[in-house]
């Protein structure tokens, strides 16, 4: 149980800094333009990275979820609200799964 | 005269808090069918219950939690589980500094509590936020309830161990993903370099995953594919204003 504890107390460090060191030391520091050009592309290019190839592997088959991102990416694009995007997505894979088994 | 100002402030937190839980809401969802189902996974392991429910308390890190379990069932060294974890979520580093930049002069004890909640998904809607400038209370507010989903959620997988329906489970794990999607597409559909970076990330996630040379781990896959991406662009369009 201790080394169990160990373990989590150490996780818990290294998964803190890399969260933590970023924003204490860079939160009122203005940086130089480029750097500034480069923040401002990250998101963009993190959520891709976050997105594709794992949506593939989301659910139990790779067509459902891509059924799935098609939906949410239609309603993102009609602007629909955020929460709306997300519950649409999970009803959708939920009944190409529920006729799959039906 | 004091009072007054000061009941306005509290009022004007307030309601900042409330408009970060309102944002949030959405993360909070996709993270319980995720939460449950570590739970599930680590009674499955034979991982000890109140392991579990703490490792979700302390290190709130999704997949590291889940190879994490892994690694502790097949019996591997302390050492290098921690190592493992370090460099999966690595990638926190450049998500925290991009959120940095979209926050004001705050206390660092203010940014040390922030910054636990610094996840993908915060991460995501905090750094395309339509706020230029986000209040801490704001940013609380948004990392409190996927937080507490992320906790609670753990605890009733460990409580039910595997009675949840597959086909349910297996539905919401699209949440997630649905959620990155209905950040990216509106931030892609205003602007032309967004959508070059976008394009870019694509081919070289493909890249990194699908090549017969080399395989990346997760984790070094996202930071690489960030960090070249968002270069490149920032190289290509000097001349395009931050804000485009």
């Amino acid at each position: 149980m201790l080394e169990y504890l160990i373990i989590i107390l150490g996780m818990a460090g290294v998964t803190y800094l890399p969260r933590m060191m970023p924003l204490v030391f860079l939160a009122n520091i203005e940086l130089p333009p480029f750097w500034k050009r480069f923040m401002n592309y990250v998101p963009p290019a993190a959520l891709t990275a976050l997105i594709f190839p794992g949506i593939l592997s989301a659910t139990d088959s790779a067509l459902f979820a891509l059924a799935g991102g098609l939906t949410a990416m239609i309603l993102a694009y009609q602007k629909f609200s955020l929460l709306a995007v997300v519950i649409f997505s999970i009803l959708v894979v939920f009944i190409l799964q529920l006729g799959v088994q039906l | 005269m004091e009072k007054t100002t000061r009941v306005k402030d509290k009022s004007l937190s307030k309601e900042r808090f409330l408009a970060g839980l309102k944002a949030g809401l959405p993360v909070a969802i996709g993270y319980v069918p995720i939460a449950v189902a570590f739970g599930v996974i680590a009674r499955t392991l034979e991982i000890p219950a109140a392991i579990a429910i703490l490792m979700s308390v302390f290190v709130f890190a999704g997949a590291s939690q889940f190879v994490a379990i892994e690694l502790i069932a097949a019996g591997i060294g302390g050492v290098s589980i921690i190592l493992t974890t370090f460099f999966v979520n690595l990638r926190h580093l450049l998500m925290s500094a991009t959120v940095a930049e979209k926050l004001p002069a705050l206390p660092t004890r203010w940014l040390a509590l922030l910054s636990f909640g610094i996840t993908d998904e915060s991460f995501s809607l905090l750094a395309t936020s339509k706020i230029k400038t986000l209040s801490a209370f704001y940013v609380l507010g948004v990392i409190l309830l996927p937080y507490l989903a992320w906790t609670s959620g753990t605890v009733l997988g460990v409580l039910i161990g595997g009675q949840m329906p597959s086909i349910l489970e297996s539905s919401m794990e699209i949440a997630l993903y649905a959620m990155f999607l209905g950040i990216i597409v509106p931030e892609v559909k205003k602007s032309n370099p967004k959508l070059i970076v976008v394009s870019l990330a694509l081919f070289l996630s493909s890249l990194l995953t699908w090549n017969p040379f080399l395989v990346l781990a997760e984790g070094w896959r996202i930071i690489l594919v960030t960090a070249i991406s968002a270069f490149i662009a920032a190289k290509l369009f000097a001349g395009d204003d931050v804000n485009a």
